[in-house]
């Protein structure tokens, strides 16, 4: 009986040693079937980049691209980490920006300028390819839509308060939010409850006060850049904003992953909301008739005096594919054949533009315009890009993480008037050092 | 317990309990899955380490820069605050529910499934469905028109805190009402007996008897709302995420965010170790305080 016992003792221990064996093969460039390896992201914005996957991997049988699909903040994390440990795969995805750097800095992707830079400049935006080189040499290839910030606004509910047009000038917008306070509905959706929000006034503050300079100051990491006048400029305009009413009572714990932000600008709560081109198709899935007769479109106003043009866009340039150093020949052959072929086909351009995705890329005024539904949103998008004079990529993917995680807590802080705007600016000083 | 051998064996040493080799899986797992992240983390929390690049070692900066970071003391704070509220809500109501379930009446036992509901659902859906309802312009105060109930509670920093408290409470309180249940019914039904012979009430009975039987189970149950109190997460991350202004930034949350939003590992290997620290700390001294680690029977005379 008791060397049963003993037996299945020892057995059920070895099962716990095996399994734990099985769990140290570990999916990524370790395969040795030589595909090459992909992760996406799992929503419908992803699609164009999924199908030319599928369309791939049919015409290619000897060089196939294995992928798994993920949830946006689950693959952010995720990735760093996998690159971190080794495991990338072949494909590293990527916002650009700081991160890309932090890639390209410790050896975790490898240069492609000689493979793919004349297929990037040929086709894409300058902005948005640029967003793909660090220093001189490019390290990722852009793929999926450009996303700027516009401001929003719900027609009828302007027009109910007394407001005939979309807000030009920031005394304007001011006006535009007294009025909308007196009609009885909050003026305007901020989702501070997911913090990034926050993020987009300043930006485009900073800019329309200052012009690019002043955040290139930061990004380049300069001593006391948060220093410039605008900064703090832009700190008082939004306390201002927040006192008069502009965000009512719930901007705190409003979050947008949600789509609560959206839904009050589609049922008529809030006036206008501040957001990027990206809740277009969120827009339109919560009410084609809101989308069609009551969404109104502009860009941030000017400010008066400042220094940025009204034309400057803020947001998320593109997302990136870059190649993971990690990865064997074969799959690196794989993955620099399928960018040259695949970087904004035209399936994938018509794809995009089918799901509501406006593609950076030059030269498509005509497609554009022909996707574009009734009130235009598409092409306004399309030259708004084409003729920005700077498209800032969103400070929370420009600037390394930590001093992005430095402004989203002091940024929120201003917002909810615990901070003053030379706190601010100290306190942001103190991450440059 | 001594197994007594007969026969030729007796010559050998008394064997006690089984061959120790059976604790050894369990050992190995501890040491694999315990021991070594936390040697890790207590060596991590002196080398910078950005997640991606070479690994150094700095010394006790991280410490100086972490014990010296607003961020920090404030987590330690709102820790503290939330560890000692949960315990002073949850031990009473936990305690008086254990009673009420340990009677044998069927609607008791009928109720009883009711509150154990709580325990059955995953901490994240939990916390999802409680950031709706409390949501001030879709959540209950606006769709059954009580004008108190549509008040920004998670958005204002004033009442985040406590409403992360009655949250947790109504997560864990079935948990540890089901220990003061099972602590409850093994206390021998001839006290109380003898107990309505000499003309106790109810009340009566409840302090002198009850209680006191159950004293162990209450040190043993508090250690574990401390103890617990000091590593919620996924609920605060979920319905706050540690919003709004830092005002239910706990040292867990700040941990996670500062190892995983900012990459600074070594920061965050600071605080894990600081929460480790406290946990140990509070576990010992209440090991102390309840005598717990010297248990004898209160069974005597029964």
């Amino acid at each position: 009986m008791k060397t049963a016992t003993k037996a299945i003792a020892s057995l059920a221990s070895l099962a716990m040693l095996t399994s734990l064996a099985a769990c140290g093969n570990t999916p990524g460039s370790a395969s040795s079937n030589g595909n090459a390896t992909a992760w996406g992201i799992s929503d419908a914005n992803f699609a164009p980049a999924k199908e030319s996957f599928e369309l791939w991997n049919k015409n290619h049988s000897d060089q196939q691209i294995s992928t798994e699909y993920f949830a946006n903040d689950a693959l952010k994390e995720k990735m760093r980490t996998a690159i971190g440990s080794g495991n990338a795969p072949t494909f590293v995805y990527s916002w650009g920006g700081a991160s890309l750097k932090d890639y390209a800095d410790s050896g975790a992707i490898v240069d492609l300028t000689d493979e793919l830079a004349d297929t990037v400049n040929d086709r894409v935006f300058e902005s948005v390819a640029q967003g793909g080189y660090i220093g001189d040499k490019l390290y990722a290839t852009p793929l999926l839509g450009a996303q700027p910030v516009v401001l929003y606004f719900n027609k009828s509910v302007l027009n109910d308060a007394g407001v005939s047009e979309a807000p030009q000038t920031w005394t304007e917008l001011l006006d535009a939010v007294a009025k909308i306070k007196a009609s009885g509905k909050t003026p305007i959706a901020l989702a501070g409850g997911s913090k990034w929000p926050y993020l987009m006034w300043a930006a485009y503050l900073v800019d329309r006060i200052g012009g690019p300079e002043v955040f290139q100051g930061v990004m380049d990491g300069k001593a006391d850049a948060w220093s410039d006048p605008a900064v703090s400029q832009a700190m008082e305009m939004i306390q201002d904003l927040v006192k008069a009413g502009a965000f009512g009572d719930i901007y705190t714990s409003l979050t947008s992953d949600d789509r609560k932000d959206t839904s009050m600008l589609v049922n008529g709560t809030v006036g206008m909301e501040l957001m990027g081109s990206w809740v277009y198709p969120d827009l339109q899935s919560l009410s084609t008739d809101f989308a069609a007769n009551d969404l109104g479109f502009a860009p941030f106003p000017a400010v008066e005096g400042g220094k940025g043009d009204i034309n400057d866009l803020t947001g998320n340039l593109a997302n990136y594919w870059s190649v993971s150093a990690k990865a064997n020949a074969k799959q690196r052959e794989t993955a620099i054949a399928y960018l040259k072929d695949q970087t904004y086909t035209d399936a994938m351009v018509d794809k995009m533009l089918d799901i509501g995705a406006v593609p950076p890329v030059k030269d498509i005024e005509q497609k554009v315009k022909d996707a574009d539904t009734k009130v235009g949103f598409y092409t306004w998008v399309y030259e708004a890009m084409s003729s920005a004079p700077a498209f800032q990529l969103s400070w929370d993917q420009a600037i390394p993480a930590a001093q992005a995680e430095a402004v989203l807590n002091n940024l929120e802080q201003v917002f909810l008037l615990t901070q003053t705007p030379d706190q601010f600016v100290d306190a942001m000083n103190a991450t440059l050092k | 317990m001594a197994i007594a051998h007969k026969g030729k064996d007796s010559a050998k040493p008394l064997h006690i309990g089984p061959s120790k080799w059976y604790a050894a899986p369990a050992l190995l797992l501890f040491g694999l899955f315990a021991l070594l992240p936390l040697v890790g983390v207590v060596i991590l929390s002196f080398m910078t380490w950005d997640g991606l690049g070479a690994v150094s070692f700095n010394g006790i900066d991280n410490w100086a820069r972490m014990l010296a970071d607003p961020l920090v003391l404030n987590g330690l704070r709102l820790t503290l605050i939330l560890t000692i509220v949960s315990w002073a809500v949850q031990t009473p109501i936990c305690i008086l529910l254990g009673v009420f379930m340990a009677g044998t009446q069927r609607y008791r036992a009928f109720l009883a499934v009711f509150y154990f509901l709580p325990l059955l659902f995953s901490s994240t859906a939990v916390a999802i469905a409680w950031k709706n309802l409390l949501d001030p312009s879709f959540g209950i105060g606006k769709a059954f028109g009580v004008s108190w109930m549509a008040h920004n509670w998670l958005g204002d920093p004033k009442t985040a805190l406590w409403v992360i408290v009655i949250v947790v409470s109504w997560c864990f309180i079935p948990l540890h009402s089901l220990l003061y249940q099972g602590a409850v019914r093994q206390i021998p039904q001839t006290m109380y007996e003898a107990a309505t012979i000499d003309g106790a009430g109810s009340i009566r009975q409840f302090f002198s008897i009850t209680l006191p039987q159950i004293k162990y189970t209450i040190a043993t149950d508090s250690t574990l709302i401390i103890v617990g109190s000091l590593t919620y997460f996924d609920l605060v991350y979920v319905m706050t995420s540690g919003g709004p202004g830092n005002a239910t930034r706990l040292l867990p949350l700040d941990m996670y965010l500062k190892g995983f939003k900012s990459y600074d590992m070594g920061g965050a290997s600071v605080v894990g170790v600081i929460i480790l620290a406290l946990g140990i700390t509070m576990s010992l001294i209440l090991n102390k305080i309840s005598g717990s680690d010297k248990m004898d029977s209160q069974m005597e005379g029964v």
